[in-house]
Order: structure tokens, then sequence, then C-alpha cells
């Protein structure tokens, strides 16, 4: 039975159990809905929640947690011999997963029997020349262990998806009886059927939480594999970024680091001064017109999707860079060979970051009191004497968790930098050279066909784990100082 | 209201500072001040007062074209001072803004230190040719704003930290070290306790023998203790004006007789 | 800003003691130009955005809109028995067993008589001429064969791309000049390709297959197309909708009207507004050891795009329903549960539907936000598919293998052929023409249904 169904049919039994308990409610009170304690339809909300919510939490632990029991079991039972030199657990296990389906997929179309698919002794070839014959993927031949990893797989699947819909229906079945039987003129569905939808709208808050925790976890479990197979010490303080799928690769991500923090520095030495100054003129020269028509317009660059700037930099900025400061370029100067670059990138995360410093200045400067204005033009001095020593000083909190929040924007940017700014990690201070990211590098070594559980795929969940780290510490302290600044003056 | 009696010393046949023919103020299309005269002495304190949205701040504002930051805000007439129309396309509002200062109804101390607060004017306007300079200017504003004694021992400190009536001083010092001829003063006692009120109210009668004093206030009282000279102002329009006393005891107006007895207001 | 009547003063006045007004002193003039420099930088500041935007756009618009056009070559084709359906019975499975190798003999024919018809002269072989048209043409004519069996024997006048350096030599990318080193066209060729033009038969037209198509292999950028991976943009979106809705709203009704003061609503609070400024990298990351490695869901699948973008969107979601619940006034809730509503009523009834519109604005607004998104894509494998072929059905649609249109444009920006580089711009008008739109409808939804209490 699919899940499709079971969800279908849990949907009829709430269904059905909202009429059965609205029709029992008003039963009970002789047909005069005014005896009950509760609307009809809470009767009904009642018996319909009851068999609902608890069957439908059960089955998604379930889902959570049976691939886990499954997983460990059957892969206790592949001896470490029976792993090939050079191959992984992991990839054994994908394989155990392949059969396993492949096993279904041949039941399915008949070229197998189900006692041929649990016979332990079959013959291996034969089994995988059926199996291939039925169309079904396999990307090894097929072992003794295998088959019998598979096959254990099969029916543990089987087994707890056949328990799972037993134990989900029964618990559905069981809470609609007990919410019927409950169902009475005098019950209190109202406030029970409340109790439930807050903790259902309390359930949903939490995800916020289950995020974070997911983020953390998946990434720091990968990342403490990764460290028994790769020194850590290497990892932070190595001074070099060589991966090499031979093994005895050097992953030190402080290349990778200064290459992050030079683009993001030069995309901020855009930024800022364009943002800042456009906040200033929008809130406090500009007219209600021209702020109303400047600011929307303005914001237009902040909701562009990073794919075009990455467009943008690759096929745009780049090669005019380089028909400026390349070789036979606009200056002769022969600095740029590649439109890849740290400038390139940098540049256009930078006129990305407009609009965040820009609004996010513009909300923080027009936070500071007009008495401090008043008082500055009343002692006659000019408008940017005013801006330049009482307006900024008194912004200057606020200003400096908005260039924060735009440095983590900018840290943690992916498609420009995959796509302008290169691959070559070093450390050099020379913008017009090709240098990597973190975020790059994330998705190079998870997106190549590198076995999963080597550590040059490894690094990358180090890397994303570093760079949340770095972006919510960053993000922690900008939205705390923000947070000050406003209390200040509320 | 016994210190009536202070208000016979005034002394007669002063110099006229401010003249104002015939003002018009527009906010939008609310005509806010209607065609109002007035001429404001120099070494005097002159109050304005009314019930609140008569256009007394308003007025005020005009007088060191504070209301040119506002955009819909329009003035028509001739406001002149020391005889030179203030809004004449000649004049620059920051240098007529030296000459006639301002302090505001909250303390609005700027946040950094007492003496960088007082230093402010005298820097802009470039006033000290050194530090010796500054640092004396500073302590004789201080000492005119009477707080010297006060703060003189941490002048580090940030102006923000004092308290509203010592900020209210500080701010009345900050106007004073640009060295103007004219102090406006929006009611600048509103939002203090009753004794930084007096200490305030004492330092205003100080600063008559140097300034020429406008201060906009709700309260009767205040006026009396503190002016010399009296406009009362109803509904955009002035409808008297004359010497404290007078209006005091013996308004010519109805209107200022209800306003001062209670009836409006 | 002022009238000023020039009436003489008539109150006697003091002179000025410090300088007269009317002259400024050189130290005001100073300021005054550093104040005029002040304002200058800043207006220089705006310039510069706005010119930023103007160049980005306009780049966008020239370098894209070709994308939208396609040269095609009209070509009467004799679909001759002999070499289709040797049996003569129409019988379908027979048909299909002719490979588009068997297809190339007729085009290749159909240009020869079309080229002697013309009477044009040229030195060209009939394979060299042959090359001119797009690698897709064989499989548009047997596709078009298979669907209409019984047309076989007649003659079919048909319309086919032509391969994409005769394109770009007809967009002007190309030139005599550039093809010096490329050995997929001659100058010969493109002096055959002038003479077609000349006689009317390869011309540009408007390309549907460009937005509603799929996208083609490295060797045929001409026929590469956005619409498959629209599909799946629109999958992903679904996926969006249907979760990051309710709960968002769930999660803010929670935060805004029920939750007490403690610790767990704070960490909630300070989780959210962080999530909402965590990389989206690493949300992708999430999804790749999540979704991907522990619960086995298919790779490269709307529905993982979407459980991703999902979570990424919620903070966003739940940020906009927060501060829409919070803009209804508390008189409305007072008002319901002095009737007699419990708190729960007077929510459900009362302010969700006033804070609906704003609800609304702002899941629009995220849901444009996750269509533009790359990264967390890159990393669950809708990068680097090639998705030559609509998911049949829903659920293959939600489960099968596709990509999205900013992956599409991704891909194609990566491949070698500059020809796809103007197809990336020619996706970026269509995703960027989605996002103007669904702004759009935000900004009236807001203007609208905006309440002042």
């Amino acid at each position: 039975m699919a899940l499709s169904w079971l969800l279908l049919i849990l949907l009829a039994l709430a269904v059905i159990g909202y009429f059965t308990g609205r029709s029992r409610a008003l039963a009970s009170a002789g047909g005069d809905a005014r005896d009950l304690h509760s609307l009809p339809s809470y009767y009904g909300y009642n018996v319909a929640l009851t068999a609902l919510v608890p069957a439908l939490g059960v089955l998604i632990v379930w889902l959570l947690v049976q691939p886990m029991i499954v997983n460990s079991t059957v892969s206790g039972l592949i001896p470490d011999q029976a792993i090939p030199e050079g191959s992984e657990r992991g990839l054994i296990m994908s394989e155990v997963r392949r059969v396993a389906n492949g096993l279904n997929g041949a039941i399915a179309a008949g070229a197998l029997t189900e006692a041929q698919a649990q016979n332990a002794n079959a013959d291996i070839d034969e089994l995988t020349t059926v199996l291939k014959g039925a169309g079904q993927v396999l990307t090894q031949d097929v072992t003794q262990p295998i088959l019998i990893a598979a096959q254990k797989y099969r029916s543990m699947t089987g087994a707890g998806s056949v328990a799972m819909q037993v134990v989900v229906l029964a618990l559905a079945l069981l809470g609609a009886a007990f919410a019927y039987i409950r169902t009475h003129k005098e019950f209190r569905a109202r406030n029970v059927v409340e109790q439930g939808v807050l903790a259902l709208l309390l359930l949903a808050a939490s995800i916020a939480i289950l995020t974070t925790v997911g983020i953390v976890l998946s990434m720091l479990f990968e990342t403490m594999n990764f460290f028994q197979l790769h020194s850590w010490k290497d990892f932070f303080f190595g001074s070099t970024w060589a991966p090499n799928f031979r093994g005895g690769s050097e992953l030190s991500i402080l290349p990778l680091l200064w290459g992050t923090l030079y683009i993001s520095l030069i995309a901020l030495l855009v930024a800022v001064p364009i943002g800042l100054f456009a906040a200033i003129y929008l809130s406090e020269y500009a007219s209600g017109a021209t702020r109303s028509l400047a600011k929307p317009l303005l914001e237009i660059l902040a909701g562009i999707p990073t794919i075009v700037y990455g467009l943008f930099a690759l096929l745009t900025v780049g090669p005019a860079l380089v028909s400026m400061f390349g070789s036979g370029g606009a200056l002769g100067l022969g600095w740029m060979a590649s439109s890849n670059a740290v400038l390139t990138a940098g540049l256009v995360m930078g006129i990305m970051l407009i609009p965040f410093v820009s609004s996010l200045s513009d909300d923080i400067i027009n936070a500071v009191p007009q008495s401090m204005r008043d008082g500055s033009l009343g002692l006659g001095a000019t408008k940017s004497e005013t801006v330049r020593q009482v307006v900024l000083p008194a912004a200057l909190p606020g200003i400096v968790g908005a260039i924060l929040l735009a440095a983590s924007r900018a840290i943690g940017e992916t498609m420009i930098v995959v796509m302008a700014a290169g691959a070559i990690a070093k450390f050099s201070g020379n913008p017009f050279e090709a240098m990597t990211t973190i975020t790059t590098r994330i998705v190079s070594q998870l997106t190549g066909d590198t076995d999963f559980a080597s550590p040059e795929t490894l690094v990358a969940f180090a890397l994303g784990l570093t760079l949340f780290v770095i972006t919510l510490g960053l993000n922690i302290f900008a939205l705390y100082i923000v947070r000050k600044y406003r209390e200040q003056y509320e | 209201m016994n210190d009536m009696t202070r208000l016979e010393r005034t002394v007669d046949s002063k110099e006229i500072k401010i003249a104002a023919n015939n003002v018009q103020v527009y906010y939008g299309d609310t005509h806010a001040i209607k065609d109002v005269d007035v001429e404001i002495e120099d070494k005097t304190v002159t109050a304005f007062i009314g019930p609140s949205g008569c256009g007394k701040s308003t007025f005020l504002r005009c007088l060191n074209r504070m209301n040119d930051t506002i955009d819909i805000c329009r003035v028509q007439g001739d406001i002149l001072l020391d005889g030179e129309d203030i809004y004449d396309k000649r004049v620059d509002p920051v240098q007529l803004r030296a000459k006639v200062g301002m302090v505001f109804q909250k303390p609005n101390p700027f946040p950094k230190s007492i003496y960088d607060n007082v230093a402010y004017g005298p820097r802009i306007h470039g006033l000290a040719k050194n530090k010796a300079e500054l640092d004396e200017i500073v302590e004789k504003s201080l000492r005119r704003g009477a707080i010297w004694d006060e703060v003189k021992d941490r002048l580090d400190a940030p102006g923000t930290g004092l308290s509203g009536g010592q900020q209210q001083r500080l701010c009345i010092a900050r106007a004073v070290a640009t060295e103007p001829e004219v102090l406006l003063m929006d009611e600048p006692c509103s939002a203090l306790d009753p004794i930084a009120t007096a200490q305030v109210e004492e330092l205003i009668d100080e600063l008559r023998s140097r300034y020429s004093v406008v201060i906009v206030t709700h309260s009767m009282q205040q006026a009396a203790r503190v002016s010399q000279k009296t406009a009362f102002f109803h509904l955009g329009n002035l409808v008297e004006f004359g010497e404290t006393g007078q209006i005091f005891t013996n308004p010519e107006d109805p209107r200022t007789e209800s306003y001062i007895t209670g009836r409006i207001g | 800003m002022t009238d000023i009547s020039q009436t003489p003063a008539t109150a006697p006045a003091a002179k000025p003691k410090n300088g007269s007004l009317f002259e400024k002193d050189a130290r005001t003039k100073r300021r005054n130009a550093a104040e005029g420099r002040f304002k200058m930088y800043g207006i220089a500041a705006i310039g510069i955005g706005l010119l930023m935007l103007i160049v980005l756009v306009t780049n966008i618009v020239t370098a894209g809109l070709g994308a939208f056009q396609q040269s095609f070559i009209e070509l009467n084709v004799e679909l001759r028995e002999d070499k289709l359906d040797k049996k003569g019975n129409r019988n379908i499975e027979d048909i299909k067993k002719v490979s588009t190798f068997g297809y190339a003999p007729l085009i290749a024919s159909a240009l020869e008589n079309e080229v002697a018809e013309l009477g044009i002269q040229t030195d060209l072989s009939p394979k060299d001429m042959g090359k001119i048209l797009s690698k897709a043409a064989q499989a548009e004519l047997r596709n078009y064969v298979i669907s209409n069996p019984n047309e076989i024997g007649k003659t079919v006048s048909f319309r086919f791309l032509v391969n994409s350096r005769v394109d770009g030599y007809m967009k002007g990318r190309v030139t005599r000049e550039s093809i010096a080193n490329d050995k997929s066209i001659t100058t010969e060729q493109l002096d055959f390709v002038d003479q077609l033009r000349d006689a009317g038969v390869l011309y540009k037209a408007f390309n549907p297959a460009f937005i509603f198509g799929a996208d083609a292999s490295d060797q045929r950028p001409e026929a590469a197309g956005i619409g498959v991976s629209m599909l799946g943009s629109l999958f992903m979106m679904f996926v969006v909708l249907v979760l990051a809705l309710p709960i968002g709203v769930a999660a803010s009704i929670y935060l805004e009207e029920f939750a007490p003061q403690n610790r767990l609503t704070d960490i909630i609070e300070v989780n959210i507004s962080n999530l909402a400024a965590v990389p989206s990298i690493v949300f992708g990351i999430l999804g790749l050891a999540v979704f991907i490695n522990y619960m086995h869901l298919p790779t490269s699948a709307p529905l993982v795009g979407g459980l991703v973008l999902t979570l990424m969107t919620l903070p966003t979601i739940i940020i906009s329903t927060r501060a829409s619940l919070k803009a209804v006034p508390p008189s409305i809730r007072d008002a319901a549960l002095g009737v007699g509503a419990s708190k729960m009523q007077a929510v459900f009834h009362h302010v969700l539907p006033l804070a609906a519109p704003g609800i609304l604005t702002g899941t629009i607004i995220g849901l444009a936000q996750a269509l533009g998104e790359t990264a967390p894509l890159l990393l669950i494998g809708m990068v680097g598919f090639i998705a030559s072929n609509p998911p049949d059905g829903i659920v293959a649609g939600f489960l099968s293998p596709n990509s999205a249109m900013p992956a599409q444009i991704y891909e194609w920006s990566k491949r070698a052929d500059p020809a796809f580089y103007e197809r990336a711009w020619g996706g970026i008008i269509i995703l960027l023409i989605f996002l103007v739109t669904m702004n759009t409808i935000a900004v009236l939804l807001r203007r609208r249904f905006e309440r002042r209490w």
C-alpha cells in the first residue's frame, strides 16, 4: 500500500469522524444545538483531530526513524572483508539499496517470484541477468554479502512499512473511537479542540528551531566524519587548498577564507559608500517625489536574483574589465589575464549590495530624532555639517550593524562567485587575479563525481559549518547592535 | 503673580532688533499665520503666549528660517533683522541662524561629550583660532548657561547623561556659544520639572542683559515671570502685543482676557 | 519658497553689528561649497545605483531578446515511401524503426531541389549544404512522420531550425572574421546562407520553442528551450506554496497571538530572524544531507527543491505575516472577545481575515524570492541535468528529475558554445517577467487592500 493511499484513508477517517462526532453530539442534546456546551462543529473537529493528529505524528516519526534502524542493522550484516579496496561502507549500502529496489522492480515486472527473491542461496549470476533483463539498474556486480544484505533490507523495509500501516491505522481508529465515545452534550469540545489547535500552532512555530537543529546536525555529523579522515589542524591552520582525488589532499580553509574576505571587502568598498550616500540623500535632501521614485527603483536591484548578477559578471563585467586592464586592453596594462577575477566578482556583488546597504541605512538614519537635526540647524550648521557631525555619529551603531549584515550577505553569496571569481585558491593581494571562495568550493566539492565518503567531498560540510558559524555570528552581533540602537531612540 | 512688580523695571526706548510686517505662513493649504506685525526689542525678553496650535511656535521658527526645513511651508511678508530682510535671496540661512540662535522644547543635546556639544557651534562657524580660545569659549558659554559649576569636572562625559534641566541649560549654553544676537526659545521648560524650570527661568532673566530673547510658552505664569513684552496669538492671529504688565492686568482685547482668565485655551 | 515684497522697512532699525546678512563671508562661502559637494555625492550615489540598474536591464534586454528569435529555413520535403515505409502498410512500429539517420537523405535532397529551383550557384557539396541545418531537423521530421503516418508519400513544407552558427551569422554574433578558426562552418557556407537569405527561404522568426520547449544537448543550442525547467520551477513553487503558507501562517499566529513571554518563545524568535539571514547555500547542504542522503528522496526532483526552498522562504513569510497581524488593531480582538468569542475564535474569525491581504503579499514576495534562488538547487542536483522531456503526469512532475529556470540558466552559462549565452540571457528575461509580474501583483494587492486604522 502506497503512502498516498494511507494518507487518503486517514483523511477519509477524519471526514467521517467529523460528521459522526457532530451528529452524535446533536443527538445527545436531543437535536437542540443550544443545549450543547460548544458549537456542534467543534465536536466534529474534536473527533477528526483526535483521529488524525496522533496518527500523522506517528507516521512522520516512523518514516524518519525506520531508515535509520534498517540501515544500521543491514550495514552490520556486511562483513568488513566484503568491502572492496578503496570503497566505503556507504557506497556498498547504496548498492544494497539498489539491489533491493531492483528485486522489488523485478517482482513487480513479473520477472521474479517472491520466493526467488528471498532465496539467500540464489545463483548470483543468474539473478543479475534476471534483474538487468527486467530493466533494473545495477552499477556493480552483485556479490553474495550484498545480496544477503539486500534481502534483509527488503524484508525489514517491507515488514516495517506493514507494521507502520497497521500502527497508524489502529491509532487513527482508536483516536476516533475515543473521541466519539467522549462526545456528549456536557463535553467541552471547544476547549479541547482549541488546545489541540494551539499545540499545532506551536509545532509550526518550532519548525524554525527544527530547521536550525537540522542545519547544525547535518553538517556537524559529516564534519566529524571529515575530521576523522583529515586532520583538523590542516583544515584550520594549513596554508594550501589542493584537493587530490587520489588521496593526500591538502584541504585548508585559510586560502578560501582569504578569497572570500577579499571579494567581500571589494563588494563593501563599492556598496557602502554608494549605499550610504544614497541613503543620506534620500532621507535628508530628496523631495518626496524623488524619494518615492528613486527608492523603489534602487530596491529593484535587491530583488534581482543572484543568477542574473552572476551572468552579468561572467559575460559582461568580466570581459569589460579584461578589455580595460587586460593585455592589449584599452589601458595597455596587461594586468588581467581572465575575466574571472576578484575584482569582477567584488564589483558585481557590490552593485547587488547597494540597495541592501541603502535601505537599511535609510531606516536607521530616519530613526535619528528630528530634534537632533533641529538642534544643529538652529545653531547655524549646514545640512551636510548636520549630517556628518550629528546625524551620522548618532546613527553610527546602526550603520555598523547594517554594514555587518551586508558583510554577512557578501560572505555567504554563492552564484556570483561561482560564476565569476575563479577556482584557484591562493593568498594574493592582486584583485585582477582569479581566487576562490568558501561557497564556490562547497558547490564544486559537492557537485563533482567524487565518492561521497571521501575527505574531498566531506570537506564541503566542514566548510559549510564554518560559513554558517561565521555568518550566524555576524548576524547575531549585527542584529544585537541594531536592536540596541533602536531602543535608544524609542 | 507677585512677580508683576518686577516688570516695572522695564527700561524704555530699546532698539528694535526684529521687525515683522504682514507675515503670512502657509502649511500647504493651511493658512497658519495671518498678517502678523510685531517688533522685538533688543535686550528684552518677549513672550509669545496663546493656546496650543495658535501659531506661536510657527512664527518663532520663521524668525531664524527654521521653517525652511519643512517642504510645504511658505512664508510671505517682511521679517527684518537689524533692518535687513532675512528672507532676501542674498541671505544665507546658515549665517542668519548663527545670529539668531534657538533652544528647543525638548532638550536635544547631541550624542557627544558636554565639551563637544558646546564647541560644536564655534567649530562650524570658525570662532576660535586655537584650542585655548575654544576652551575659553566653552567655559564662558557654560558659565552663561549657568551650568559650569555642575559640569566643569566632567566635560568629557556625554551630554545625554545629564538630567533634564541640566540638558536644557547645556542646550542654552550651546546656543550662546555661537555669540548670537537673538535667542529664540520654543517652550524651553515644558519638559522640565518645577525646580529645573525655576533655574532656567532665572537664566533667561540673566541672558536679557546681552541678548534679545524671544520665548514661546504655554504657561502664562512663566510669561509673566520672565518677560517684559508679551504677544498673544490666537488661531494664527496676533491678537495683542504690549507690555507684559499691561497684557496681564489690563488686556484690551476680549479674547486676551478670556485666555488669561482661563475661559479659552 | 518665499514671496518677499521688497517694501522698505518702516521700523527704525539699528545698523547690523557683525556684518550684514546680505554679504556672505568667506567662511560661509566655503561651507556652502562643501554643502554643494556633499549633496553632489548623494546625487552621484543615487545616479550610480540607477545607472547600474539601467545598464543591467539594457544588457539583459539586448543580449537576451535574440533568444526569442531563431533562424529557420523553409523546405519542401518529399516524404518518400521507399525510405520511410518500405512495406507500405503504414504500420507505426515499422515506421519507428527508421532512425533519424534515415531521414537525412530526405532533407538533403529537399535542400538540393530548393537550390536548383532558386537557381543558386554554389560549389558546396550537398553534404556541406546540409550542414547549415540544425542537427535537430532530422528528429523533427521523424517526429512529424511518426505522428502523421498518412502523410508519407506526399511532399510537405517544413520550417527547420538552422545550425547555431548560421543563426549567429543572421543575428550578427558570428562574422566572417570570427569563424577563422571555427571548424564547424566555412565562409563558403556563409555565402550560401547569404544567397538563401536573399531568396527569402532562410529568415529569422519568433521561436515559441524557446519558451515552451525542452533543453537540448551541447551540440544543438538552437533547439534548446526553457519550457521544461519552467515546469520544474512551477512544481517547486507549488510545493513551497502548499507547505510554507500554512506553516508560516500558523507559526506567526502562535508567535503573535498566543506565545507566552518565555525562553522558548525568545529562542524561536531569534531563530527565525537568524534563519532569514543564513546563506542560501547552507539550505542546499541541509537539503542534500537530510532529504537526499538520509531520507533517500530522489535527486534532482522538484519535490526536494521545493522542500529546501520552503525552509528558506518560511522566515520571510513568517516575518511579513507577523507584521500584518500586528497591524490589526487590538480593538478588533477586544470587540470579538467582548461578545464572548474565545481567543482562538477571535483570531481565526476576525484577525486573520483582516490580515489576509498582507499575508498574501508577503507570500507572493517570498515565492518570487524562491523562484530566483539558484545556489541550493546546485547541491541537490538540479543543475547539470538536461531537462529534455516534460514530466509525464503530476506525480512524475514532483518526483522525476527536472531542472528549474535559474538552474537551467546557470547550466547554459557553463556550456562552451556562446550560442547558449544568448539563451541564458533570454531565460533571464523570462525569469524576470515572472518576478516582475509577481511583485506587481503584490504591490497592487497592498495598494488595493491597504487599510489605515
